[in-house]
C-alpha cells in the first residue's frame, strides 16, 4: 500500500523520508513541487497526483506535507485518513507536530512509523499501544536514558493488541482515580448583513481525560440524547447499547481521548450568541473608505462571550486602515491586506466597536467586493445546543473515581457575509432596462 | 548534536573514565564514517546506541550509510533491545543493496523465528520478510507456513503481512502463497482477518472461491476487526457480493447502469419487465448490509467511505439514503478528506439526487474553503440543482460571483451556465443574470459570463438577438482572448440576427487584426468569411483585407486556414465545386453544447477507490463485476461443520505440512477430497494420519506402496510406543493386526470422521484461553475413542496428543515437526524415503514416487539423481510419458528421464532423472504428460539431499574446518532423543538427514561428516559432540551459509525426536 513517505517543510525541503518497500527516489517529489507551484495556495495542492510511476497522496498539517508515494490501487481515504493518524501521533509524543520537533526526535519518529506501517499496511495506530511499545519522550527519560544507555522500546508486546479490548493498555494503576469529559461544541454559521442566519450547525465533541485503575466499564447517559442527530464513536463505545437505549457504555482507552463526536441536526434553530453591526462602505473617486464595525451579545444565556477575535480580508484596493477600537487591539497586514481584531470579552453594556476610515489606492476604481467577516468566540460552561450530560456510572472495579463535565461553546467557521440576501440580481427586469440602454 | 554530544561527554566522565572519553573525540573526527564504525564495534550499548541513532537520523534525512552496512549487521544478535531495532530499520534499507552481507544476518532472524515469546518471533518474521532478496526466499517461505500455524494470533497476523512482501519478491511462489492464505483466511481471530485479506487482495484477488467458506465468518467478525483491516474487507466484499448475489434493484428498473437523470420514466418502461418474479434478496446479502451499516458511525473516514460505497453499489434503492448523512458528517474533518469525499458525493449525487438534497446547505460554501473544495462543492450544488431548489441555488451562485477567488468565480459562472442548460425553467434568468456580470468590473468575470452566454445562445439564438448585441459592444473592452473569440464566432454564427452590427464589428476587428491572439485571429477570418458569404456587399473588400492579413501571419495555422478559406468563399475560375457548397458548409446548423457533469459515468469505477478519484485505472484496481443475471448457488457459503472446522483445525495448529513441501504436488489443492489426500502426504498430524488409514483401507490392491507407508508408520509408532499400555506387540504383530482390521477401520471410518471433527472443533477456537477447554476436550475424547478402539496403534496416537497437550501448545508444532522428521528422513533397513509426485487419483490411475537415490548421477555429475517410480493402476495403458515445460529458477537445470512409451495396467516401471538444483531448495516444476493428459507436478529437495558424501581423514577434516570458521560456522546445543545417545543411531540419524559420510574419528564423543554440495562443490562438514546426559553440541561449517542453517535445523530434528 503505503511505498514511501516524504515529509517536506514549507520550503521545499524533504527532511524526512521513510520507505516500507524498496527505495523510491526522492526525486518522485518532484512532481509534487510542481503541482505546489501551480497551486496558489498552499491549501490547493491536490491530495492526490498521479506520476508515471506512483501516486502521491499528502496532506498538509502545521505547515508540512505528509507525502505518501503509492504504487497501485488503495482507497486515497485510506492513505489520507492513515497520514492524519501520523500527525495526532507525533503530536500527541512531542506535543507539538513542527519540523523542529520531528528533526529532534527523528529515531521516534522512525521508531514509530516502523511500527505504525509494515510493509506499507497500518499495523498498531492505536495510541495506547504505541506508547507501551516506544515510550514517549520525557526530558528526564532522556536524561536517564542517555546516561544508563537504557532504551526507549518496550520489550513485551502490548497486551492490549492481544486482548478484546486492543485500545486499552492493561495493568493501569492510578493513586486518584479520575474521569473527566469536556463537551466542546462548535457554531459553523453563515448569517448574512441583516442578521438572519443563512446556514448554521452544530458539530460537537466529548473529548475525555480517563484516569482509572483496572479495567473500569463506564456508562454515559445525556438528559436529551435525541438532540444528538449524527455521531461517530470511538471504537470502545459499544454500538448496540447506543441504538438500543442511547447510552454510551464503554471500557476507555487509557489517558486522552475523544469519546464521540456528533452534529445537532439543523432542523432544530440553532442560538446565534453574538451579532455584529457592520457597514463598510467605498464611495466612488475618493481616496478613503469608511468602516464601522459593532458587536454584541445575543441569546448566550446569560454567560459572557470571551476571546473574541475578529477577522476580515480587506479588498486589495486598500492600503492601509486608521482605525479606532473601543476595547482590545487591532492590526492591518498591508501585504496580506488582514485586517484581525482582538476583542476580548463582551461587556453587554458597553458593546465593543471598531471604528475609522482606510485609505485606498489613488486613482484605483472602488472595490466592488465587500469584504466577508470571520468571527471566532468562547463561551465556557455553556454546551448552546443545550446537551446535558445526566450521569455517569462506573462498574466493574470497586473504587470511587472523580467525575468531572466542562461544556465550552466555541465558533467554528462562523462568518457574516457582507450581503443581504436574497440578491436581487437575477430579476428580469433590471435585465432589460439594461437592454433598452444598450439599444 | 552538540548537546547530545556534551551531555555524553559529561557522561562518559562521570561514569566511564578517560577512556570512553576517547569516543567522543573520535565522534568529531572528520574521516567519513569512522567515528560510528569504531562506536559500533565497542562493547558499550549506550555508544552502539548513539552511533546507530546517528546512522538513523542519517537515513532519515536520505543520506547514504550503506558503507556502514558490514558494521551494522554484526550487531543484528545485540541483547540491547532499542539497538536491535535500529539495526533492523538500517538492515530493511540497505539489504536489497548488500545482498551477501545480509545474508550474514539471517540466522539471527531464523533463531528468533522459535523464541519463546512472540512478539521476539513476529518481529523476526517481520524483518525477515522485509529483506528484499532473492536467495532467501525459500526460507521466508517457511517461516510464513510456519508462522501461520503458530498459536499467537500476533504472529500469525505477522506472517499474514508478509504473505504480500514475498510475493512482491517472487510471484512465482503464488500457488505456496495461496495454501497459506487460504489456511489463514480460516483463522477466527479479529486481529488476523483484516490482514489476511489485505494478502489475498495483493496475491490472488481473483481467487473468490476463497471467500465462500469465510464469507460470514468475516461478516460477523467485521465490527470488532481494527479499522484498516475493515476497509479493506468491506471493499473485498463489495466485489464478492457483486459476483454472488442479485441486483437488488432488479425490478425498480434502474439497475446500476442507467443514468438517473429521469428516473419517473424509466418506471412505466418497466411496466412489462415487472412480471419477472419477485426479486428476493438472499440472507447472507442482507447479512452484509446489516452488519456494516454501523460502521458508519466509525471515526475513521476511510471505513465510513467504504461502507458508504458498499451501500451504493450493493444495497436497495430505499436503503441507500442512510449513507449521505454519514458523508456529509465527513466534510467536517481535514480538506483532505473533504477533497476525497467531494469526489465521491459528485459522483453519486448525478445517480441518487435525492439522498443529498436534503443536506444542500451542507455543500454551501465559504469564503475560508480552499479552492479545490469550492470547486468540488459547486459541482455538487449543480448536480442537485432542480426546478425546487433551483432558486435558492441561484441565489447562493450570486453571492459566489462576489468572491475574490477568480478560479472560483470562473468556476461558479460555468455552474450557472450548466443549470441553464439543465433546468429550462431557469433558463431565462440564468442568461439574463449572467449578461448583467458582462457589465462587472472584472474581466475574467465577463469573459467567462461570454464564454458560458455563447454556449447558452446557441439553444435558442432567435430569441435572443438583443444579447448578442450586447456583447458585439463588449469586443471595444475585452481582452481576453477566449472570450474575444467567442463574441466573434456569435456574431458570425448568427450574423443574420445582427446585420448591422456585424459589418461594423467586422471593420474594427480588422483594424486591430495583427495585434490579436492566434485564437481571436482564427475567429475573425470565421466571421469575415460568414460575412462574405451573407452580406458580400458591404463586406467583400474588408473580406479580402483580412485574408491578405492573415496570408503573410506568423502562425501557418492562420496562413493555411486564410488560403483554404479564400479558395472556398471567393469565386475564381479554377475554384472547385466546393465553393457552391460554401454557405452551406459554414452557416450549417451547429448543434448546440451538451454541458454536463465531467463526473458522469464515474460509477463505473469503484467508489472510493484511487482510479475513481483519478477517472483512470491504477495499477492493480479489480473491475467491480456487473450483478449476475442468476445468481450463483448460495449454498458454496453454508460452512458445513464438519469439513471446514476440519480445516480449521488443520490450519491453524496442526498442519505442519508446510513444512515438507517436497512431498506437497501442486494440483492436490484444487478440490476437498484431493486436499485431504494433500494432508495424508504431509502426514504430520494425527488427523491426517488417521485420514491415510482410511484411504489405505481402500487401497488393498497398492500392496507395494502400502508396505512402504506402513514403514513410515512403523517410525511414527516408535515415540508413541512408549505411551502405550498396549506397546510392547512388536512391530511385526501390529503390521498383521492392522491388515486385519482393515475392514472394520473402513467401518469406522464415520466414527474417526466424527472424531476429527470434535478435536478440531475444540481446536478452532485458538485463542490461548480456550487452550484447557481444549485440552479437556480432548481427553474425553480420546476416553471415548478408546472404547471402542482396540487398536493399538490408535490409542497410541491419541496418547501422543495428550501428551503434547500436556506439555503445551507451544511444543506442539515442534512436536508434529519432528513426527514428520521420522516419516521423511528415518526409513529403516536403510530404505531411501520415498515422495509422492502424483497420487493415484490425481494422475487417474497414473501414480509416480521418487526418491533421491543418493547415486551419482552419471551423465552430469553436477546434477542430484532423482529415481521415479510409475505404476500404472488403471485399466487401460499409458503410453508415452515424458516430461514438458519445465519450469525453474534461474541456474537451474534439468535432465529428463528417457520416454517411456509403454506402461502396461497394472505395471510399474522406474526411470532415473537428473536435476541441478543450483545449491537451492528452490522447487523444479514441471508437467509430467501422457498420450492423454497433462499433469503439474514439481519437486523439491531437502536440504540433505543437496550434497553427496567425500571422504576426508581426520586431519584434513580439522583442517577444512579451520578455514570455516566465523559466519560459516553454526553451533546449537541440543539434548539428544533418549533413544538417541549411542553413537550408532547418531551416524545413522545424521547419514539419513543428509547425505554425508562419516569421518573416522579418535574420540568416541565426537562424530564427524563430511560431504561437498552437488552443484558448486562447497563443503559442509558437520560435527556432533556428546557429553553427559544426552547433551551434546552440532556444529554445521559450511561455506553456503543458507544451505547451513537449513541443515542444521534438519540434524537438529533429527536428532532431538
Amino acid at each position: 500500500m503505503i511505498h514511501s513517505l516524504f515529509l517536506i517543510n514549507a520550503s521545499g525541503d524533504i527532511f524526512l523520508e521513510k520507505h516500507w518497500k524498496s527505495v523510491v527516489s526522492r526525486s518522485v517529489c518532484d512532481y509534487f513541487f510542481e503541482a505546489q507551484e501551480r497551486a496558489t495556495e498552499p491549501e490547493n495542492v491536490p491530495p492526490v497526483i498521479p506520476t508515471p510511476h506512483h501516486y502521491l497522496i499528502s496532506v498538509l498539517r502545521h505547515h508540512i506535507y505528509f507525502v505518501a508515494v503509492i504504487q497501485s490501487e488503495v482507497p486515497p481515504l485510506f492513505v489520507i485518513e492513515f497520514l492524519h493518524r501520523v500527525v495526532d501521533t507525533f503530536q500527541d509524543y512531542f506535543g507539538v507536530c513542527t519540523e523542529a520537533a520531528i528533526k529532534d526526535n527523528v529515531v521516534v519518529v522512525y521508531e514509530l512509523l516502523e511500527e505504525m506501517l509494515d510493509n506499507g499496511f497500518p499495523l498498531a495506530t492505536e495510541s495506547n499501544i504505541l506508547k507501551e511499545l516506544i515510550k514517549p519522550p520525557t526530558i528526564l527519560r532522556t536524561m536517564v536514558n542517555t546516561i544508563t544507555g537504557s532504551t526507549n522500546v518496550g520489550e513485551q508486546l502490548p497486551t492490549g493488541q492481544l486482548s478484546v479490548v486492543p485500545w486499552r493498555r492493561t495493568g493501569v494503576k492510578y493513586t486518584n482515580n479520575e474521569a473527566y469529559f469536556d463537551v466542546v461544541e462548535e457554531i459553523d454559521a453563515i448569517i448574512d448583513k441583516s442578521g438572519s442566519t443563512i446556514t448554521a450547525e452544530i458539530q460537537g465533541v466529548i473529548d475525555a481525560c480517563v484516569k482509572l485503575t483496572g479495567m473500569p466499564d463506564l456508562t454515559l447517559s445525556f438528559m436529551n440524547p435525541r438532540l444528538l442527530d449524527d455521531v461517530s464513536f470511538h471504537p470502545c463505545v459499544r454500538f448496540k447499547r447506543w441504538e438500543a437505549e442511547r447510552i454510551l457504555s464503554f471500557i476507555p482507552p487509557d489517558g486522552n481521548f475523544r469519546l464521540l463526536s456528533y452534529h445537532v441536526s439543523s432542523q432544530n434553530l440553532v442560538a446565534i450568541p453574538v451579532y455584529v453591526k457592520h457597514n463598510i462602505t467605498f464611495r466612488e473617486g475618493s481616496s478613503q473608505g469608511r468602516f464601522d464595525l459593532t458587536l454584541g451579545p445575543k441569546q448566550t444565556m446569560g454567560k459572557a462571550v470571551e476571546s473574541v477575535l475578529v477577522s476580515s480580508q480587506l479588498p486589495r484596493g486598500v492600503l492601509n486602515a486608521n482605525l479606532n477600537p473601543s476595547q482590545g487591539t487591532y492590526t492591518f497586514d498591508p501585504v496580506t491586506k488582514l485586517l484581525t481584531w482582538d476583542v476580548g470579552k463582551i461587556n453587554p453594556q458597553k458593546l465593543p466597536s471598531l471604528k475609522g476610515t482606510m485609505s485606498l489606492q489613488a486613482g484605483a476604481s472602488k472595490p466592488d467586493e465587500n469584504p466577508t467577516i470571520n468571527i471566532q468566540f468562547k463561551i465556557q460552561q455553556m454546551a448552546i445546543s443545550g446537551l446535558k450530560v445526566n450521569r455517569l456510572d462506573m462498574y466493574g472495579e470497586k473504587y470511587k473515581p472523580f467525575k468531572g463535565i466542562k461544556y465550552m461553546t466555541k465558533a467554528g467557521k462562523f462568518q457574516i457575509c457582507p450581503y443581504n440576501t436574497p440578491f436581487t440580481g437575477f430579476s428580469l427586469t433590471v435585465l432589460t432596462n439594461q437592454i433598452h440602454v444598450f439599444r | 548534536v552538540f548537546e547530545k554530544s556534551f551531555l555524553l561527554l559529561v557522561a562518559f566522565w562521570v561514569f566511564g573514565g578517560f577512556h570512553a572519553v576517547k569516543y567522543i573525540f573520535i565522534m568529531f573526527s572528520s574521516h567519513r564514517h569512522d567515528d560510528l564504525k569504531e562506536m559500533l564495534d565497542s562493547n558499550k550499548d549506550s555508544l552502539k546506541l548513539e552511533a546507530m541513532k546517528r546512522i538513523v537520523a542519517m537515513i532519515a534525512r536520505g543520506k547514504n550509510a550503506s558503507d556502514l552496512f558490514p558494521a551494522v549487521v554484526k550487531n543484528v544478535a545485540c541483547k540491547n533491545i532499542e539497538v536491535k531495532k535500529l539495526v533492523y530499520v538500517y538492515l530493511v534499507r540497505y539489504a536489497e543493496e548488500q545482498q551477501d552481507l545480509a545474508l550474514l544476518s539471517i540466522s539471527t532472524f531464523q533463531r528468533g523465528l522459535k523464541d519463546p515469546n512472540q512478539l521476539i518471533r513476529a518481529s523476526a518474521l517481520r524483518v525477515l520478510s522485509s529483506i528484499r532478496v532473492t536467495i532467501i526466499v525459500p526460507i521466508m517461505m517457511l517461516a510464513i507456513k510456519e508462522a501461520a500455524s503458530d498459536m499467537s494470533p500476533y504472529v500469525r497476523k505477522t506472517a499474514a503481512h508478509a504473505i504480500p512482501k514475498l510475493y512482491s519478491l517472487d510471484p512465482e511462489q503464488k500457488d505456496q502463497l495461496i495454501e497459506v492464505i487460504e489456511k489463514l483466511l480460516a483463522d477466527k481471530t479479529t486481529l488476523v482477518a483484516g490482514s489476511v485479506v489485505m494478502a489475498f487482495e495483493e496475491v490472488c484477488p481473483e481467487r473468490i472461491d476463497l471467500i465462500h467458506k469465510n464469507y460470514r465468518k468475516l461478516c460477523n467478525l467485521l465490527i470488532d476487526v481494527e479499522e484498516w483491516g475493515q476497509v479493506v474487507i468491506i471493499n473485498m466484499l463489495t466485489r464478492y457480493a457483486r459476483t454472488q448475489f442479485l441486483n437488488p434493484n432488479i425490478n425498480e428498473g434502474g439497475s446500476g447502469d442507467k443514468t438517473f437523470y429521469g428516473s419517473d420514466e424509466d418506471e412505466d418502461e418497466d411496466e412489462e419487465e415487472k412480471e419477472k418474479k419477485p426479486y428476493v434478496m438472499d440472507p447472507d446479502h442482507r447479512l452484509l448490509l446489516r452488519n456494516t451499516k454501523p460502521l458508519l458511525q466509525s471515526r475513521n473516514a476511510a471505513v465510513v467511505m467504504a461502507v458508504a460505497q458498499l451501500y451504493f453499489h450493493l444495497a436497495p434503492k430505499a436503503e441507500v439514503g442512510v449513507i449521505a448523512k454519514a458523508l456529509v458528517r465527513l466534510l467536517r474533518s481535514h480538506s483532505e478528506v473533504q477533497y476525497v469525499v467531494l469526489q465521491n458525493v459528485a459522483t453519486m449525487s448525478i445517480k441518487r439526487r435525492g439522498m443529498f438534497e436534503p443536506y444542500l446547505k451542507s455543500f454551501y460554501i465559504r469564503s475560508t474553503d480552499p479552492t479545490q473544495i469550492k470547486v468540488l462543492k459547486l459541482e455538487v450544488l449543480t448536480n442537485l440543482a432542480n426546478e425546487t431548489n433551483i432558486s435558492t441555488i441561484l441565489r447562493e451562485f450570486q453571492t459566489y460571483i462576489k468572491s475574490m477567488d477568480k478560479d472560483f468565480v470562473a468556476a461558479t459562472i460555468q455552474a450557472i451556465g450548466r443549470c441553464a442548460t439543465n433546468i429550462s425553467e431557469v433558463r431565462d434568468t440564468c442568461l439574463n443574470g449572467l449578461v448583467q456580470l458582462l457589465s462587472n468590473r472584472d474581466e475574467l468575470v465577463v469573459a467567462e459570463s461570454v464564454v458560458v452566454i455563447k454556449k447558452l445562445l446557441q439553444m435558442q439564438p432567435e430569441k435572443h438577438s438583443d444579447i448578442i448585441k450586447h456583447m458585439a459592444k463588449l469586443t471595444d473592452n475585452i481582452q481576453v482572448p477566449m472570450a474575444r473569440a467567442s463574441i466573434l464566432w456569435l456574431i458570425g454564427e448568427y450574423c443574420e440576427h445582427v446585420p448591422k452590427i456585424a459589418p461594423d464589428v467586422l471593420r474594427k476587428m480588422a483594424k486591430s487584426f495583427t495585434n490579436e491572439e492566434d485564437i481571436v485571429k482564427l475567429q475573425i477570418i470565421n466571421l469575415a468569411a460568414k460575412l462574405y458569404l451573407t452580406n458580400s456587399k458591404q463586406t467583400k473588400l474588408l473580406t479580402q483585407y483580412v485574408l491578405n492579413l492573415a496570408k503573410y501571419d506568423q502562425n501557418y495555422d492562420i496562413r493555411d486556414r486564410a488560403r483554404f478559406i479564400r479558395q472556398l468563399i471567393v469565386p475564381t475560375e479554377k475554384s472547385g465545386a466546393l465553393s457552391k457548397y460554401a454557405k452551406k458548409l459554414f452557416l450549417a446548423l451547429k448543434p448546440a453544447p451538451v454541458l454536463e457533469s465531467p463526473f458522469k459515468d464515474r460509477d463505473h469505477f469503484q467508489l472510493g477507490s484511487l482510479s475513481h478519484l483519478l477517472n483512470a485505472k491504477a495499477g492493480g484496481y479489480q473491475e467491480l463485476p456487473d450483478w449476475p443475471e442468476a445468481a450463483p448457488d448460495p449454498s458454496v457459503r453454508n460452512v458445513e461443520v464438519k469439513e471446514s472446522v476440519r480445516a480449521v483445525g488443520t490450519v491453524t495448529h496442526r498442519d505442519t505440512g508446510a513444512l515438507w513441501g517436497p512431498q506437497r504436488m501442486e494440483g492436490n489443492s484444487a478440490s476437498g477430497s484431493e486436499s485431504s489426500s494433500g494432508s495424508e502426504e504431509s502426514g504430520s498430524g494425527s488427523e491426517s494420519e488417521e485420514s491415510k488409514e482410511a484411504s489405505e483401507s481402500e487401497e488393498e490392491e497398492e500392496e507395494e506402496e502400502e508396505e512402504q507407508k506402513k514403514k513410515k508408520k512403523k517410525d511414527l509408532k516408535k515415540p508413541k510406543i512408549k505411551f502405550d499400555s498396549l506397546g510392547e506387540s512388536s512391530e511385526e504383530e501390529e503390521r498383521k493386526h492392522q491388515r486385519k482390521s482393515k475392514p472394520r477401520k473402513s467401518e469406522s471410518e464415520s466414527e474417526s470422521d466424527e472424531d476429527e471433527e470434535s478435536e478440531s472443533e475444540s481446536s478452532q477456537s485458538e485463542s490461548e484461553d480456550s487452550e484447557s477447554e481444549a485440552e479437556v476436550k480432548k481427553k474425553k475424547k480420546v476416553q471415548t475413542r478408546v472404547n471402542y478402539r482396540e487398536s493399538a496403534q490408535q490409542q497410541g496416537a491419541s496418547k501422543t496428543i495428550i501428551r503434547f497437550k500436556k506439555a503445551g501448545f507451544s511444543f506442539l508444532s515442534n512436536a508434529h515437526r519432528s513426527l514428520g522428521v521420522f516419516l521423511q528422513t528415518i526409513a529403516p533397513s536403510s530404505a531411501l524415503k520415498s515422495y509422492e509426485l502424483l497420487h493415484r487419483i490425481t494422475g487417474e490411475g497414473l501414480s509416480v514416487e521418487y526418491c533421491f537415490s543418493r547415486q551419482p548421477f552419471s551423465p552430469d555429475a553436477n546434477m542430484v539423481a532423482v529415481q521415479m517410480q510409475f505404476t500404472n493402476s488403471a485399466s487401460s495403458d499409458t503410453k508415452n510419458l515424458h516430461i514438458e515445460d519445465v519450469k525453474l529458477q534461474s541456474g537451474m537445470r534439468v535432465k529428463e528421464f528417457p520416454e517411456i512409451e509403454l506402461l502396461p495396467a497394472g505395471e510399474t516401471a522406474t526411470a532415473v532423472m537428473g536435476i541441478d538444483f543450483c545449491d537451492s531448495t528452490q522447487a523444479a516444476n514441471f508437467q509430467l504428460c501422457t498420450h492423454t493428459r497433462k499433469f503439474f507436478v514439481s519437486i523439491q529437495p531437502p536440504v540433505g539431499e543437496l550434497m553427496r558424501p567425500v571422504f576426508l581423514t581426520e586431519n584434513e577434516f580439522k583442517k577444512e574446518q579451520g578455514q570455516l570458521m566465523g559466519m560459516n560456522e553454526i553451533t546449537e546445543k541440543l539434548t539428544l532423543d533418549v533413544k538417541c545417545r549411542n553413537e550408532h543411531a547418531i551416524v545413522q540419524r545424521v547419514t539419513t538427514a543428509a547425505n554425508l559420510s562419516r569421518v573416522p574419528c579418535g574420540s568416541d564423543k565426537e562424530c564427524r561428516f563430511a560431504g561437498r554440495t552437488v552443484t558448486s562443490g562447497s563443503l559442509v562438514l558437520v560435527t556432533v559432540a556428546t557429553k553427559e546426559e544426552g547433551a551434546a553440541q552440532l556444529t554445521v561449517n559450511c561455506e553456503k551459509m543458507v544451505i547451513g542453517t537449513m541443515l542444521v535445523k534438519d540434524i537438529l530434528q533429527a536428532l532431538t525426536q
